[in-house]
């Protein structure tokens, strides 16, 4: 690259890059008429509906994250362990979700929330679907989220896997008497701690931000709250977002400081992390 | 890194066994992925009288959604090619600088700005070039006929994240092009030009491909930011398969949502089935 090419692209990208995150800022505290005022920030706390939102939000997550750690690591491990024929097969059900746009899974997802009740109403079944479908913590939407999850948990974990030998883990707990279980529990997940961090992080970061699938499907977490706030107070849904945003990018950066921290620099093996960040983020749009 | 258990005699545990294992992912995966793409599916070849046909499909490439899916396979192409160009150019000027520190901080930075995505990006874009946004309203950008709630307004934006997941993919190509294979095209007396036109593109282009077409999928399948920021005055897919979930148009559209949603679903199926394969390749050269 020519001598001055790389600084004026470098300097270019620098504008592009920080001018919305300073604007944003300096649109929540100059305020027109008042001057510089920090309301925008202070006003969040008392606004309405605020609290049960992001409440919500942080309970579906902490319910995502189980769900999907709880079905994922033990077919993980025991793909890992002794069916090899299980790891592309689950290979491909884990890249599924990838093919199906969110917009697209609520559209399929609202039809069978519809299609249930209409089809079972004499049944026990429905009253499954109306407490799938209860506002006050809808299990639906932790269903959708643990499927979009799906590609990078799986990603993180097959990772984690990769670098342990599971099975002579196994084999040495299994030696000394432990149950099945117990070796699952006292020997392959202390020695997964990295994958399964970077996993629930991930999970954490795209059910705190997700809006489709929620605002779709009617339900109000945190980020169709910010929407439906912005209509009466622009100002406030900025600073919110700004909080939201530096809340995830924390998240993530922690990610990141974990990954660097077990490997060592300058391997190509630190990609993957970035990579499956990087793809989580196209399930959140 | 070992791929695969050594192969030492071990107790084996009964195959089933670990199926058995699998199993409560296979039924998460039916019930809350399986389910809904069957009922898509039936739903958009189910025409009014019950019985199947290809009504819906053919109603969801005409007339207005022909539209939306013109605008949504325009604006991701525009903003893929632009996205693969810019993230180039920049993973080349990080790649190429001698500072560690400036290719970490961008590396990282692009990590997390790759996840930029949806309601937050969109305020922040909304308070910079919205219509009282800091920009707009210091630089008159107004009275100039700028309007970030349009098509362009929307490329913009759209390329906050897609720059970072360019950079993000071509960066270890990038660092796979070895300092020697440069010298020794020089040493033969090859120009810089047909150093790039003979090496360099060609080992880069499995993943400026593979690239491209992640950028193309990530921007065909957003709709937070674009419902966020501009309502549905763009004309996209997802918006149109929005509105008709919500009941915003007439009674009886729902079933053609669901053929815009297995169109969404070709068009994915398409860019992955030429993602995987181009990023298996390009990771041969970063061994």
């Amino acid at each position: 690259m020519a001598r001055l090419g790389r600084p004026l692209v470098l300097l270019l990208a620098g504008v592009y890059f920080l001018v919305p995150l300073l604007a944003s800022v300096v649109f929540t505290v100059d305020i027109p008429g008042q001057g510089l005022t920090l309301s925008s920030y202070t006003r969040i706390f008392t606004a309405p509906g605020f609290t049960g939102s992001l409440l919500l939000s942080l309970g579906l997550a902490v319910a995502t994250v189980a769900l999907v750690l709880l079905v994922t690591v033990p077919a993980a491990v025991a793909a890992r362990l002794s069916a090899p024929r299980l790891r592309p097969v689950l290979e491909v059900v884990c890249t599924l979700p990838l093919v199906v746009p969110p917009v697209a899974l609520t559209a399929g997802l609202g039809t069978v929330l519809r299609w249930g009740p209409e089809k079972l109403s004499t049944t026990p079944l429905y009253q499954t679907f109306v407490a799938v479908q209860n506002p006050d913590f809808p299990l639906v939407l932790v269903l959708a989220y643990a499927v979009m999850a799906l590609p990078f948990v799986h990603r993180a974990l097959d990772a984690g896997l990769r670098s342990v030998d599971v099975r002579t883990l196994v084999e040495a707990a299994r030696d000394c008497g432990a149950s099945w279980p117990r070796a699952l529990v006292s020997a392959v997940l202390p020695n997964l701690r990295g994958a399964l961090l970077n996993a629930s992080f991930l999970t954490l970061a795209l059910v705190l931000g997700e809006f489709t699938v929620a605002s779709l499907l009617g339900f109000q977490p945190f980020a169709v709250w910010i929407v439906q706030a912005s209509g009466s107070d622009a100002r406030l849904s900025v600073a919110v977002s700004l909080l939201s945003l530096l809340l995830t990018w924390v998240l993530l950066l922690a990610l990141t400081t974990v990954g660097n921290r077990r490997r060592t620099p300058r391997t190509s093996g630190r990609t993957p992390d970035r990579a499956s960040v990087a793809l989580e983020g196209k399930t959140t749009r | 890194m070992t791929d695969g258990p050594a192969p030492h005699p071990v107790r084996r545990r009964p195959r089933a066994g670990a199926w058995l294992a699998a199993l409560p992912l296979f039924l998460v995966v039916g019930l809350a992925f399986g389910l809904p793409a069957l009922a898509m599916a039936d739903g958009a070849f189910t025409v009014a009288d019950g019985s199947y046909g290809l009504d819906n499909v053919t109603r969801s490439v005409d007339g207005a959604y022909r539209t939306a899916l013109l605008g949504s396979i325009e604006l991701s192409a525009l903003t893929a090619a632009a996205g693969t160009l810019v993230g180039l150019l920049l993973a080349q000027a990080v790649v190429s600088s001698r500072g560690r520190a400036l290719r970490e901080a961008v590396l990282t930075a692009s990590g997390v700005l790759a996840n930029f995505g949806g309601v937050p990006l969109a305020f922040a874009f909304v308070a910079t070039l919205g219509n009282a946004g800091v920009l707009t309203t210091s630089l008159g950008l107004g009275d100039r006929g700028w309007s970030l709630y349009s098509f362009w307004g929307l490329a913009l934006t759209y390329l906050y994240f897609l720059v970072p997941l360019m950079v993000l993919t071509v960066a270890p190509a990038l660092d796979g092009l070895r300092v020697q294979w440069r010298e020794a095209a020089r040493d033969c007396g090859a120009s810089t030009w047909r150093y790039w036109c003979h090496v360099g593109l060609p080992v880069l282009l499995p993943s400026l491909l593979g690239g491209f077409v992640l950028l193309f999928g990530s921007a065909f399948a957003a709709y937070a930011t674009a419902a966020a920021m501009v309502g549905s005055s763009v004309p996209l897919v997802t918006l149109q398969i929005a509105d008709a979930l919500s009941g915003n148009v007439l009674v009886g559209q729902e079933n053609v949502a669901l053929a815009l949603s297995l169109d969404m679903v070709v068009v994915a199926a398409l860019v992955m089935a030429v993602h995987l394969p181009l990023q298996r390749r390009s990771t041969r050269w970063l061994a």
